[in-house]
């Protein structure tokens, strides 16, 4: 078998926000109708959390559930864990009109670490970032700078921030850059 | 800038997240109907100063189509709409009647 590479194969930026490309993810775009309990069961016996909330994200280590669209899940799995995933869906939503498609390779998953990694995001985003507004848990599909991208927060501290494959240089050199600028200082008052 | 709130993800989407898909509304002219109503529903278009409806496409987010209505002389908005339905709620109609007294676009008012 190939050996799998992620996109920017795990590279550092360290400083007092740390940019970390998080290397190889299990990613599934599953599309159906979200209020299905089958739809439901099997993307909570995969990720082991509840189906979020709209504009909601539950994440526990590697595993969790993003909330997409109204009728798209993002299901994140280890990355050994996906075909496994897969078969799974597949059988138990054999009657069930879905769609569910391996995007892990598709995809590059950048971690962004620091008291003041809000503010980085902020920078980029068209968010409204205020930590009244977006805390653990929330989740959004915006873009960052000129590409594509969707965040959330794991804590406090960190949000983790996937794009596209193709564009996963631009977004690490666009979050670093925006690191080394240093911090707004907007958020202070946390 | 415009901020649009989707109506599928309930987010307030800044106008670089969202995609403009022209006027709402439209009225499908095909096979079998007149050379006039083909030719008004591919080319004439409303174009206020005041009111209007309009597609949106939430673009860099869910993805999905909605409908807005704004005024296009103060940018205020007046409200967003799912876009499955032939004519806008009767919420938002009320809201620009009480704004905009006597308004009217195409065959709403």
């Amino acid at each position: 078998m190939s050996n799998a590479v992620s996109a920017l194969n795990g590279k550092v930026a360290p400083g007092e926000v740390t940019i970390r490309e998080a290397g190889l993810r299990g990613m599934i775009t599953l599309r159906g109708d979200l209020s299905d309990s089958k739809l439901k069961s099997v993307c909570t016996g995969l990720s082991g959390v509840d189906l979020p909330m709209p504009g909601h994200a539950n994440c526990v280590g590697e595993k969790g559930l993003c909330w997409m669209s109204p009728d798209e899940m993002l299901v994140l799995v280890p990355y050994a864990e996906v075909d496994a995933a897969l078969e799974l869906i597949a059988k138990n939503l054999k009657k069930k009109h879905h769609l569910a498609e391996n995007v892990s390779d598709a995809r590059a998953l950048i971690f962004v670490e620091g008291e003041y990694s809000r503010d980085m995001i902020a920078k980029l985003a068209p968010v409204d970032l205020h930590p009244d507004v977006f805390q653990p848990g929330s989740f959004r599909r915006t873009h960052l700078g000129q590409v594509a991208a969707a965040f959330w927060m794991r804590d406090v501290d960190t949000f983790e921030v996937i794009c596209f494959r193709s564009v996963a240089d631009y977004a690490f050199n666009l979050l670093e850059t925006s690191a080394k600028a240093g911090a707004v200082g907007h958020f202070n008052a946390r | 800038m415009l901020i649009l709130h989707c109506p599928y993800c309930g987010v307030d989407a800044d106008e670089t997240d969202l995609h403009a898909g022209g006027q709402a509304h439209l009225k499908r002219e095909g096979p079998g109907s007149s050379d006039e109503a083909f030719e008004d529903y591919l080319f004439m278009r409303e174009n206020p100063k005041g009111v209007h409806f309009e597609r949106w496409r939430h673009v860099y987010g869910c993805g999905k189509w909605f409908h807005a209505a704004r005024c296009t002389s103060t940018l205020e908005v007046f409200g967003t709409y799912p876009a499955q339905t032939l004519e806008p709620p009767q919420d938002i109609k009320d809201k620009i009647s009480g704004t905009r007294p006597g308004w009217s676009w195409g065959i709403f008012k």
